[in-house]
């Protein structure tokens, strides 16, 4: 069987998104890696995919995929898929990537496994690894002949180098069907936010419910600002509508990493554990002792949040200074 | 306007830590409280909103799972929504999504819809492939991480959450939907709710009446395999203090220590 590991690389404003890259690289450790691009700019890009691993680059530069990512590229991939039978298709989590992967597994009879944090073939066998719930980890396969999808976890990955690699270019012509375009973007609102992005802050200050109410959030984005860092959000704050989608971290919001992840009046719901527990170091404040998050906490203050921030911040300014 | 919402009985996740029963491989559903999963109260309140304001449209609740379920569905009814579908049958046990969606695909193929609503995800398994798949089964566009929805004559608009914001997309009808997990707040079922659901109508479907064959559900459809199941590796046990008027200087010392600061 082959080990040919396709990764679909997103782009946005043109660019490849970084958790397609992350992909890209494991992928490039694992087997023969090679990226498919689609849209405006794809054969820009194509050739400086080999620095991230790939081998091989199939490049459709067309718009149409600009417009609305899924329908068209499902069409794209399952004809590709068909044609070279690949051994894995590796993707990362995205809205997009999801959204495709779910319509391939259909459309192409394909296994798929999800959420995986790592992967490693034992013989000829792929051995994917998945967490499940807080405390089990599962070892999962594919154990048919021909392609599976395998979907990473955010953050599983990080981007690799690799030097001086060209890749082969495989140029994709050829239009889409009228189902392909069946969905029409009729705008597009961009939320801003301050601060460095929360997938890339290597600090993230957080806060929950605890803070009793939106107007006290600001003590959160002060100790953020002090420590160079950006301000998070549990949903249960996000849904009360203190703040935007954007902020929101865990299960159904963002997935981070950062080296440091200090949590604020906030419970450590499963959910919410989901997209922050890979942080290096985490500090917790909470009123209640027995509150979750201090299950993973290294070191935790059981206290008030709402006293504890601002002599934290005022803190931290005074040994920065 | 037939809206079919698809929802799930799931382990509760706030008083339930998820546990695999080693010898099926499976999560355990069995000796733990079910609940009707609270992202799907979100995604069914939402149909039932849609349904209110266009008038003259109907809300079916259809789920695949035990007899255990139907206390989902129950609670799915005393909320508003008008019947329910039930696909019970020995054979799904270890369905995956891929199953799990031809399943509720056919179910909706028989029964006929203009919207089918899901959510992004479930709580337990989240693989988030099911309301795509379902949508490639019946060859429809799929709306997904709505957290709004209009319906204007013969076309579905949402406002769709992206990583940057939202972008408003529109499709043609019928069309399958994912509603954002929390974008609706979930209707309180009343005592009248309540009563009146026991009167709804709820209808009850095996794999064979919907044309499927056994091999095509179920752990012998399923196409993974889990090989082993582990420990996941827990977190060295930090150091957890009551605040005596000095955890700013603690935590200070401790980013010190780590060179945080
Ligand atoms: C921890 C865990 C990991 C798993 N990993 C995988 C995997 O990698 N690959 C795989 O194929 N399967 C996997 N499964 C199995 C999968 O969860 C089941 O097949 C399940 O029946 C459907 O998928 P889901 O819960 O992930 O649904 P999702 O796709 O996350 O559900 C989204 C929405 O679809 C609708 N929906 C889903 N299931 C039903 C149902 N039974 N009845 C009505 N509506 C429904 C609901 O609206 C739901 O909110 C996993 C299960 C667990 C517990
Ligand atoms: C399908 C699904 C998906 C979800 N996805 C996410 C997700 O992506 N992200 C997410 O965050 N959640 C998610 N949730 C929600 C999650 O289950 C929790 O409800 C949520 O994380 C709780 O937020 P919280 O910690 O802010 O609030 P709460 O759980 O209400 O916790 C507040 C905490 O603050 C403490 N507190 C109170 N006052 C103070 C004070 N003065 N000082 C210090 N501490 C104080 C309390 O002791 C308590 O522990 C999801 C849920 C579901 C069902």
């Amino acid at each position: 069987m082959s080990n040919i590991i396709w990764v679909l690389v997103e782009l946005e404003n043109g660019q490849p998104v970084r958790s397609t890259l992350e992909v890209l690289g494991k992928a490039a450790k694992l087997g023969r890696a090679e990226a498919i691009v689609l849209g405006a700019g794809a054969a820009a890009i194509a050739p400086t995919l080999g620095a991230y691993g790939a081998e091989k680059v199939y490049a459709h530069d067309d718009a149409t995929y600009d417009n609305y990512l899924t329908l068209p590229a499902v069409e794209t991939l399952s004809t590709l898929i068909n044609e070279h039978q690949p051994r894995l298709l590796l993707l990362a989590t995205t809205y997009d990537l999801r959204d495709i992967a779910a319509r391939l597994m259909v459309r192409n009879n394909l296994g798929l496994i999800t959420d995986a944090t790592d992967l490693a073939f034992e013989g000829e066998e792929i051995r994917v690894t998945v967490p499940w719930g807080g405390e089990n980890v599962v070892t999962a396969t594919h154990p048919y002949q021909g392609p599976g999808i395998v979907l990473t976890r955010p953050k599983a990955f990080s981007i690799e180098q690799f030097e001086g690699r060209t890749p082969e270019i495989e140029t994709l012509n050829g239009g889409f069907s009228a189902e392909a375009q069946a969905i029409k973007v009729i705008d597009s609102v961009e939320v801003a936010s301050e601060g460095p992005a929360l997938e890339d802050a290597s600090v993230i200050v957080s806060g929950g419910r605890g803070l009793g109410k939106a107007e006290n959030y600001h003590l959160v984005e002060e100790l953020a600002a002090a420590l160079g860092g950006a301000p998070g959000a549990t949903r249960a704050i996000v849904d009360a509508g203190w703040l935007p989608y954007s902020y929101q971290i865990g299960q159904t919001g963002k997935t981070v990493k950062p080296t440091l992840y200090v949590a604020a009046g906030i419970s450590g719901a499963i959910q919410h554990l989901a997209g922050m527990k890979g942080a290096k170091y985490i500090v917790a404040i909470n009123k209640d002792e027995n509150a979750p998050i201090f299950s993973v906490a290294d070191l935790g203050i059981v206290g008030d949040a709402l006293t504890i921030l601002p002599q934290l911040t005022a803190e931290v300014k005074r040994r920065k200074a | 306007m037939k809206i079919i919402v698809c929802i799930k009985q799931v382990p509760d996740p706030n008083t339930t830590v998820s546990k695999i029963d080693p010898n099926t491989k499976r999560l355990v559903r069995t000796g733990v409280s079910l609940v009707l999963d609270p992202g799907d109260e979100s995604t069914i309140s939402a149909a039932i909103k849609l349904r209110d304001t266009l008038g003259g449209s109907e809300v079916i609740a259809l789920s695949m799972g035990p007899e255990s379920a139907q206390d989902g569905m129950r609670r799915a009814l005393a909320m508003g929504a008008d019947r329910a579908i039930l696909i019970t049958d020995p054979t799904l046990a270890g369905s995956d999504a891929l199953a799990t969606a031809r399943v509720l695909a056919s179910a909706i193929q028989k029964e006929g819809a203009d919207l089918v609503f899901c959510s992004t995800e479930s709580t337990d398994g989240y693989t988030g492939m099911v309301p795509g798949a379902i949508a490639e089964f019946l060859g429809l566009p799929q709306l997904t991480f709505a957290r709004e929805i209009q319906v204007e004559g013969q076309k579905a608009i949402i406002k769709r959450v992206v990583p940057t914001g939202y972008k408003t997309i529109e499709s043609s009808l019928p069309a399958v939907v994912t509603i954002a997990s929390g974008s609706f707040e979930a209707i309180y079922p009343t005592m009248k709710g309540i009563m009146g659901a026991k009167k709804k109508p709820f209808t009850r479907l095996t794999v064979a009446e919907l044309g499927l064959e056994a091999t095509q559900v179920g752990e012998a459809g399923a196409r993974e395999r889990v090989l082993a199941v582990g420990q996941a590796e827990a977190r060295a046990a930090g150091q957890i203090v009551k605040d005596d008027g000095s955890a700013a200087q603690r935590i200070a010392d401790f980013l010190q220590r780590y060179q945080l600061l």
